[in-house]
Order: C-alpha cells, then structure tokens, then sequence
C-alpha cells in the first residue's frame, strides 16, 4: 500500500499528491510514468510522474478530476492508501546538452513536462519554457517552472494572466524573431500538441510528444494503447509514451480516447452516487 | 443347482465430467466443468490398470506419480492422493483444470488403446479440490534453510512451479509480479469460468505458508533488473518466466479503430479487471452485440465465450483451415460449439471496416481452400478469389503472443533469438547468462500452462544440481 503524505488542490478540479514509493523514487527517471489503482474494484490508470524524491522515498502525482478514478482520487486525504502503484513505465525522456531546448506544457500537462525540463536544464540546456492554459485558476506549477527554466513565458486563452493567446502563438512568435532553438518538448491535450507539431514542422523543428492513450497493464502485455507513429503501429506503454510528434497520427488519438465515454459517465455517475472514501476535497468543496 | 457360469465384470466407461448446462452457463461466469464427487472418482480411478510401466507418467511434464495417486484413490485416501500428486506439481487445482490431458497422460494410458482412457486430469483435480476443502492434514515438513536465495521474474506457471519446487528444498524465493495479482496468464488471460481466481490464489496462498515472498507491482528491467537481482540484491539465481506478453496484429487495414481489441486486452479487462461486474468494478470493456473472433486456438476460444458470457448476440470465430485444425483443445471447441459460438472456416480476415467516428462496423473476409501441407504439417490454406463481409460492433485479434522484450532487453548478456525468445537449454532451463535460468512461453513461444510448469520443475532441479542440494 502506498501512502499519501502530501496532498493539496493546485486548482480547479487539479491535485497535486506527494506518495510513499521508495522504489519507484529511486529508479525513475523524466518521462516515466506510474499505473495507479485506488482500491481492490477500481481501474488501472496511468499517470506521468510530476516530481521525485529519492532521498525521502516519495514521488508526486498530479492529476485532473475527469473519470471516476481521479475524481476517486481527489477524494483521498493525507493518510490514505493506494491500493496499487506499479512503475516506474515506460521509456525515459531521451536528455543530453542539445542547445536551446523550449518546453511547452497546456494545462495539466505542466506536470508531466517539469521533470524533463529539470532534466534539460540539469544536462546544460537552455531552456525556454511556455506554460499555457486556458485562464489563470487553471495555471499550474509555474514557480516550479521558473526554477528549471531559463525563461518562462505565461499564456492564458483568455488574457486573465501573462501573455493572450495560445502557447502555440508564444512559439510562433519566438520561431520568427530567429531564436535558435534545437529541440522542442511538447505535453498537454492532443489538440494543443497537435497545434505545437502543425508550428514546429513548418520551422523543421524536431519535436517530442508525450502522449496519454487507455492503457491497462502498462507493460506492453495488452495493447490497449495502441498508437500511430510514422505510419506504424506502437505501444503507447513500452514504445513510448514519447514520439516523433512530426509523425503521430493525432486524429486516431483523440478517436481511440474517446473510446469509453459511455462507460467512464456511467461509472462516473454511479461514483457520485455513492458515498466513497472521505470527501473532504469533494468537487464543489476546497 | 446347475453350474453357473461367473457373471462377467461389467465394463465400466469413463465417467463423464458434470458440467453446467450450456444454455445456463452461456450467460454466467461460474465454472463450467463441476468437478467429480466422491463415487464417480471412485469409480473412475476403478478403471485404472495400474500398469507395471506406467506409460501415463512419461506422459506427464512434470512426471506425477499417476499410477500411486489414482490407487490411493481408489483405496478412498483421497487427501493421500492429493500428497502424492503435490509432490511433484504444486498447482494441481490448476493443472487438473486446465491441461491438455487428451494430448498429454492419458493420450498414454493402455485402456486408451481399445477403449477410453482413464481420466487421468479430473481424478487429479478431484483431489487437489477434496484436499483443499477438507483440509490437508499436514503440511509438509520443510528442510533446513539452505541460505540460498532464488528470484523469480514473473509469477506464471512457471514461476510458481519452480517456487514450489525450490521452498520444499529450503531455498528462499522472492517471486516479483508486475501487475497487482499473482498468476500470471492463469489471472488475466484464462476466464473464470475456466479457473476460478479463488483457485489460483488458493494455490498461490499455499506457497505462500510454505514461505515464498511474493512482490506484486513489481516490474524487473524497471524497478531493478536480472542483473541487479544477482549484483546487488544478491540472489543466487535468478529464474526469467515472464510469458508470452505482447500481442500480435494482423497487420491488416483497420486493426486500430476502436472495438479492435487484442484477446490479451479484452481478457484482462473481464479476467483480471472484472469487467463483467462493471459498474460494480471500475473497468469497462466492450458489450459487443456482434463480436468476430480472429485465430482458433483456446485463447480464441476463452475470448469467444467471454464475449457471450458479457452479453453478445452472435460471437463468430473466424478461421482460415477447417474445424480439424483447429489449435484448441478439443473439450474447449466442443464447449464453444454446445453455448453457440458460430464458426466461419476456411475465412481470412483482409480488412476491418470503420465507420466515420472510428469504430469498427464490420469484416471483410476472404474464402480460403486447402491446399499442400505446410512446414506445421498441416495443409496450408490458399486464398481464393471469393469475398465477403461480416457485420459487427466488436472484434478481438488472438492470433498469438510474441515475447516481451523488456527483461530481454534490460539484462545484459542473455542471448535471444530472432523472435525475441529467450535461448534456454530445454532439459535445464540454462541461459546464456551465469546464474540465470529461463522457461515458460518466454523460452518456447507461446505453448500450455502444463508445459510452463514442466519448464519451471526442470529449472528447479537445474538450479538444485547447480547449488550442490540433492
């Protein structure tokens, strides 16, 4: 059982949990990712390790309420146990002294994109990082940001914060006062990366992608996670979760996503339904 | 009184398996085969000759004491009889449900010559089940701790058998799992109805008095590898029986549109992940109306049945020879015939038509006849020019499984072959690499439980002859 020390609301429906998981601490590397179960019923779901703590034995996760497990989740207090947590997955982010390296993260994907910007910046990178989302409660660790970054760049859709517009505006304007820029890192929602790739390909810019497909056993057995890269077919889980973002078929991505939305709404409603776990962080609540 | 002439001893036939009624069971998850009671496993192991040269045993991968356990059957010892079988398998609950005994012991057995063979397979699972209710009477004393200690990645047939084999010999064994339930194949890809899980993890739990540590969640080439097991955490050997865990795909148009599931996801969401009791558990899997099944063998034949079981209309297996070449075990195309699993032979699925949301709508098949036979022995099936599509909502690919690459690739100097296998003597499990022993479908391929188990005792043995403990 793994146990949360840490927890707290970082926005909107948005937590951020500090977990006990001496071994997955010590052996992870950026770009990993974690599988996740709550309780002895509940799904297996992936999600990017945001931080680490080898010293402490603690790594942290950072997730957005949008199914029943993470709406589950946000409902679990500093104490509480998960029942299962298996990683760490998938292949590292590839890190050496490129350049200038800009990091670009959309809402949630922030979190996913901190350890490998401090991953870059540790390599002897530049780095440049934009943050977007899509008004300013929705924006998320950005002074962990600014700590890794050589210089962080804000958007918000809606002007409430830093500069208006879309992060893909923020690159495009960077791309045309002539930085050099050797590689970029782009996670967030696949039409945000989309959106990146459609910029970075026009500049011939190479770019990597974190992607987020369905998985369930997260160790290459069941192929749930099935994605298109370079017109061949891949496993999200043991192939990735980063690609060529130049060659992934977005379009299957987002259909293949779409996969459960009936069941997750039925499971999702049964959950509000019920009275599980404590509820003190219950959405509507903190 | 007139002379009598001595009544001939009735000729008793073999005693058939209750079993669920098909159209009943078609719509439930229960075990289909109910197991003997006391009097039929009486009479059954009645049949036995008890033949001087047991022919079953050579039968038998990993060389159970057939003729010794099936007399203490019929002496009424039953809980001896369990003994005397878990001396040389460990997981008899297991075996005695799930090998191919037809192909197996009792394709040996002397009665098979005229008649029917004794049933070898239900007598074991008899007495593994009679053993586990009533009580074992005593567990087996174990020898001294030798002091050495054995990892084992992966906790399948193999690993479990080998765990079995090594704890009775007092070495220590640490049994890491990457998924949250130990089993393996026996809980994510074999159905409930088939092997319950309370069976396995009675099994499971069994190892567990006996002393082997299990680490669930635990993926080695992640956490640590094989050679961190053996230079820092120092295990004396390690023993590599991860399976045969990566899907194949046709590679044909369509295989990614969503409703496509390979027979490994699709069983593991409604084995492992209960999706059968969604919402009561959290995971969903398909409720195809119309489901195709792609592949002939039992893993086909579990993910057609599953998908009846979880509420399909029609559930057709497509396959490109004809019902005699079929790979699966033949009591297990019989039960899929009995519930109404169609067939559709002599077919090769070309494409898998998508609707404009992406998902799949339908088949389009190709007509298939026999031709020469082919390097497998049977005849090879050639396309014709005749084609056809067939409706559906739901399609699942169990057309085999290739090995997982991430212990291969993590652990250095551990030879594979051109399939990603691992090269194993098949007489000792050995590999490559010092101290490290490997069996199971890793090493063959994708093959049976009973053989993984086979390859786990040979390593144990291996392993035993290696550390000097008789």
């Amino acid at each position: 059982m793994f146990e949360i020390l840490e927890k707290e609301r970082i926005g909107p429906g948005v937590n951020r949990a500090v977990i006990f998981a001496p071994e997955i601490a010590r052996a992870h590397k950026p770009g990993q990712f974690i599988i996740l179960r709550t309780h002895a019923d509940g799904e297996r779901i992936p999600l990017t390790i945001a931080d680490k703590d080898a010293d402490k034995g603690t790594i942290t996760l950072v997730w957005q309420e949008v199914g029943v497990t993470t709406y589950y989740m946000g409902t679990m207090c500093v104490g509480d146990k998960l029942q299962d947590l298996c990683g760490p997955l998938g292949k590292p982010t590839h890190i050496e002294k490129f350049g200038t390296v800009v990091g670009i993260g959309g809402g949630i994907g922030v979190a996913p994109l901190f350890p490998i910007t401090k991953g870059m910046h540790d390599a002897g990178n530049h780095v440049i990082t934009i943050v977007g989302a899509r008004t300013e409660g929705l924006l998320i660790m950005t002074e962990d940001m600014r700590k890794v970054s050589d210089e962080l760049l804000i958007a918000t859709d809606d002007g409430s914060f830093g500069i208006h517009g879309f992060v893909t505006q923020v690159l495009q304007s960077l791309i045309d006062k002539g930085t050099k820029i050797d590689l970029c890192v782009a996670i967030g929602p696949v039409p945000m990366m989309r959106a990146v790739v459609k910029v970075t390909k026009a500049a011939n810019l190479p770019t990597v992608v974190s992607l987020n497909p369905i998985m369930v056993d997260g160790t290459g057995m069941c192929g749930a996670c099935r994605v298109e890269v370079g017109g061949k077919t891949m496993f999200g889980c043991v192939d990735g979760p980063e690609f060529d973002g130049h060659e992934v078929d977005f379009e299957l991505l987002m259909k293949r996503l779409a996969m459960y939305k009936g069941p997750e709404l039925i499971a999702l409603n049964k959950f509000r339904e019920t009275d599980r776990g404590c509820q003190c962080t219950f959405p509507g609540g903190a | 009184m007139s002379e009598q002439q001595k009544p001939k001893k009735p000729k008793i036939p073999r005693q058939k398996m209750p079993e669920q009624n098909p159209i009943e069971r078609a719509h439930n998850f229960y075990e289909v085969a109910l197991g003997y009671d006391n009097d039929l496993a009486l009479l059954e192991a009645s049949r036995c000759l008890h033949c001087k040269k047991p022919y079953c045993m050579a039968g038998c991968p990993v060389e159970v004491d057939i003729p010794d356990f099936v007399e203490m059957v019929k002496k009424g010892d039953f809980i001896g009889a369990a003994w005397k079988v878990k001396e040389k398998n460990s997981l008899p609950r297991i075996a005695g449900r799930v090998c191919p005994q037809e192909s197996q012991c009792e394709s040996k057995c002397v009665l098979g010559k005229k008649g029917e063979p004794c049933a070898i397979g239900r007598l074991e699972r008899f007495v593994a089940d009679y053993a586990a209710v009533h009580g074992e009477g005593k567990t087996p004393e174990l020898p001294k701790p030798t002091g050495l200690r054995v990892g084992v990645v992966g906790s399948g047939p193999a690993g479990l058998t080998l765990a079995g084999a090594l704890i009775k010999k007092g070495v220590a064994v640490t049994v890491f799992e990457a998924l949250h339930e130990l089993g393996g194949v026996l809980v994510y890809g074999i159905p409930e109805f088939r092997l319950p899980k309370a069976i396995v993890k009675s099994e499971v739990d069994e190892l567990r008095k006996l002393g082997v540590e299990f680490k669930t969640n635990w993926v080695v080439g992640r956490i640590e590898t094989v050679d961190d097991l053996l230079e820092k955490a120092k295990f004396d050997g390690v023993f590599i029986g991860t399976g045969a865990g990566a899907p194949l795909f046709l590679k044909i148009p369509g295989e990614n549109l969503n409703g496509v599931y390979s027979a490994n996801e699709f069983l593991t969401r409604a084995n492992l992940m209960k999706a059968y009791l969604f919402p009561q558990s959290d995971t969903p899997t398909a409720k195809g109306r119309r489901v195709v099944v792609f592949g002939g063998g039992n893993v086909a034949m579990d993910s057609a049945r599953s998908a009846l079981r979880l509420g399909a209309e029609e559930v057709t297996i497509v396959y490109r020879r004809t019902m005699e070449e079929l790979p699966a075990r033949a009591e297990e195309v019989h039960h899929a015939v009995e519930e109404g699993i169609k067939f559709q032979l002599l077919t090769a699925p070309t494409e898998i038509i998508g609707n404009e949301t992406g998902w799949a709508v339908g088949v389009h098949c190709q007509k298939m006849v026999l031709g020469e036979p082919d390097n497998s022995g049977r005849r090879r099936p050639m396309p014709t020019d005749e084609f056809f599509d067939i409706e559906c909502d739901t399609v699942i690919v169990s057309i085999g499984n290739g090995a997982n690459p991430l212990v291969p690739s993590t652990t250095k100097n551990l030879e594979t072959n051109k399939w990603g296998n691992i090269v194993a003597d098949l007489e000792t499990g050995k590999t490559s690499k010092d101290r490290v022993w490997a069996g199971g479908d890793i090493v063959t391929g994708a093959a049976t439980v009973i053989l993984a188990m086979g390859a786990g005792r040979k390593a144990a043995l291996s392993m035993l002859d290696t550390f000097g403990i008789k």
